[in-house]
């Protein structure tokens, strides 16, 4: 092993020969970079949400008080999300338009399970604000959805963006029919 | 002096920073070349660890600060979710609660590394005192943060030290009016002592610049207590003592391992795990270990102005120190008698560290009084008379002396080489 021996810290001068400290100090190397991965872990990961903050993840909605035409907020995960149970004149409205007229294309009925039940998340996909429409006296904007007040993003009956800043529609959670007039958020 | 620092750096973004700002060749002088004493032992180890203990506090203390609220409402119940809902709450909260252990056996190792080889003694006097300033602060925070978790002794541990200064005459009361804002500990003081807690680290963390920027001017002492003479006394900081520190701080990172995950507790009290309760005080009250010692001198004095002035005395007593030992001679190595004082010292303040935690009564009181004159003997009356009376051994007459054969001094610079390999 003696050719090996390089006197310490200086590299070979012209070779790319291999040293036993080259060894070294790669293997020292990786050991302490997953030494320190190994403890600043833990630290990022208590900022990630607690067992608490997700135990709260799911929230349950009797559906059997919202009369036609009628909308409710609901929080879930701190956030408002609008439940409404759309009239059939709002669903026609909202199956009736093109496809290609739309800035994020979809169709109603990839956003809803039951035809008149229209849940979205109450969050306008622009910056974040809590778009108007929910209150009958609300302005709902130009088709007849809802009105973001904080840029002017318009959404139509399906909660899809018409006009205005805002890129997407807004977002369909995750929900399931647990009765016929109940469900479950998240 | 305006003007671009000349740098002596290769790697050309290194030179172009360091020209503007030097902080590379500061680096390179402070911890690259910096001369230091060839001789140290591991003592000469706790310095580097209590800054790494520091920093540990730091971060586990500002990620624990992320899910804890100040309110007697709320603070307990924030600790608890802390341990069991936040992602490894746990382990932030045991480490940064062992951490204040770790970090007071580290200081206590490190000011009794200072006492037995005379670190206090000139040129080193104001480093020395930074210290016992470093140290005051560490115990006013290490109290604040015991009180955050609102258990039964953060409560009653916060009311009897806040009513310390209850003792001083005429505005003794005002004073602790003042400190908890109301009139007994509650939510005001809480929020306080939060506020103060997360405060003073970054103050130690101001003051341990100073004891360092102190320390390189001073340069470092070593076991023999003499200065070193020229090059062959001395090594590059780097990499011996890189190295050397490196080493120590793996047994450190064991010890402190072994204390946060196979006994968080064993230095707590099981009783702070009740929430406080105003109208109740738990059975037998004491402070965390390291505060024991002094609480014993507190208690060792039947009169309470009288103890609580004893008590502060025992730590600022530590400031005057460098003119109470009137012995040339820094190093116990050389110091025949008064080593055997300090070592009772030593031992009597461990002493006092037991006598602190049993109930003030009875064989206990008079240990702990016994103890507590011996305390401020060996300050005010032994270390005084001894640099009079003891004659100390024959120093070296280098660092490099007694391990070079043929003994002498070595002319500058030609034996640092051929040592390196030693």
């Amino acid at each position: 092993m003696a050719e090996a021996v390089v006197s310490h810290g200086t590299a070979p001068e012209g070779g790319a020969k291999e040293t036993r400290r080259d060894f070294l100090k790669l293997t020292a190397g990786a050991f302490a970079a997953v030494g320190v991965g190994a403890v600043v872990w833990p630290f990022i990961h208590s900022m990630n949400p607690a067992r608490d903050v997700l135990a709260l993840a799911s929230t349950e909605v009797d559906l059997s008080p919202i009369a036609t035409g009628q909308a409710v907020t609901v929080m879930w995960r701190g956030k408002p999300v609008f439940v409404r149970n759309r009239t059939p004149q709002e669903i026609e409205q909202a199956r009736a338009v093109p496809l290609g007229e739309l800035r994020d294309p979809q169709p109603d009925q990839a956003r809803v399970q039951r035809d008149n039940w229209l849940v979205v998340l109450g969050v306008c996909t622009h910056l974040g604000c809590v778009p108007l429409g929910q209150k009958p006296t609300d302005a709902r904007g130009e088709y007849g959805g809802w009105f973001c007040p904080c840029h002017g993003s318009h959404y139509d009956t399906s909660g899809r963006i018409r006009r205005g800043p805002a890129p997407l529609n807004l977002e369909v959670p995750t929900y399931t029919f647990t009765s016929d007039t109940q469900i479950r958020i998240g | 002096m305006a003007g671009l620092h000349q740098s002596d750096f290769k790697n050309p973004v290194v030179r172009w920073i360091d020209t503007r700002l030097p902080v590379f060749t500061l680096l390179q002088k402070e911890y690259g070349t910096f001369p230091t004493p060839r001789n140290f032992n591991y003592l000469w180890n706790f310095g580097a660890l209590a800054i790494v203990n520091l920093l540990i506090m730091i971060a586990t203390g500002v990620f624990l600060s992320m899910n804890y609220t100040a309110h007697t409402a709320y603070a307990f119940d924030s600790v608890e979710r802390i341990m069991r809902d936040v992602n490894y709450g746990w382990l932030l909260r045991y480490v940064h609660s062992n951490g204040a252990s770790m970090f007071f056996i580290v200081v206590y190792i490190h000011i009794w590394r200072g006492l037995w080889y005379g670190s206090y003694k000139a040129p080193r006097e104001i480093l020395w005192m930074l210290g016992v300033v470093i140290f005051l602060l560490m115990m006013a925070t290490a109290f604040m943060g015991y009180v955050l978790p609102w258990g039964q002794m953060s409560f009653w541990g916060a009311t009897v030290i806040t009513n310390l200064f209850s003792a001083f005459p005429l505005v003794g009361q005002h004073i602790v009016t003042w400190l908890w804002g109301g009139f007994s500990v509650d939510n005001p003081t809480l929020n306080r002592f939060f506020s103060l807690h997360y405060l003073l680290p970054f103050v130690i963390f101001g003051v341990v610049f100073l004891h360092i920027a102190a320390l390189h001017i001073t340069g470092s002492n070593n076991p023999l207590g003499i200065d070193p003479k020229g090059p062959q006394d001395t090594l590059p900081f780097h990499p011996y003592y890189t190295i050397k520190d490196s080493v120590g701080l793996i047994v450190y990172f064991i010890v402190f391992a072994v204390l946060v995950f196979f006994a968080p507790n064993y230095l707590g009290h099981p009783d702070n795990y009740i929430p406080a309760n105003p109208l109740q005080t738990p059975e037998h009250i004491v402070p965390e270990w390291y505060f024991l010692p002094f609480y014993a001198i507190l208690r060792a004095v039947p009169d309470k102005l009288g103890g609580v002035l004893l008590m502060f005395g025992s730590i600022a007593i530590l400031f005057i120190l460098p003119w109470l030992d009137t012995s040339g001679v820094r190093s116990m190595r050389f110091r025949p008698i008064a080593r055997w004082f300090l070592l009772l010292w030593g031992l009597n303040f461990l002493l006092l560290m037991w006598a602190g935690g049993k109930p003030a009564e009875g064989i206990y009181v008079t240990i702990a009084r016994l103890a507590t004159v011996y305390y401020f003997l060996y300050f005010l009356v032994i270390l005084p008379l001894l640099g009079r009376l003891e004659r100390p051994l024959k120093l070296p007459e280098s660092i490099a002396a007694p391990v070079l054969r043929g003994g002498g001094p070595v002319p500058a610079g030609a034996a640092a080489k051929p040592m390196e390999k030693a």
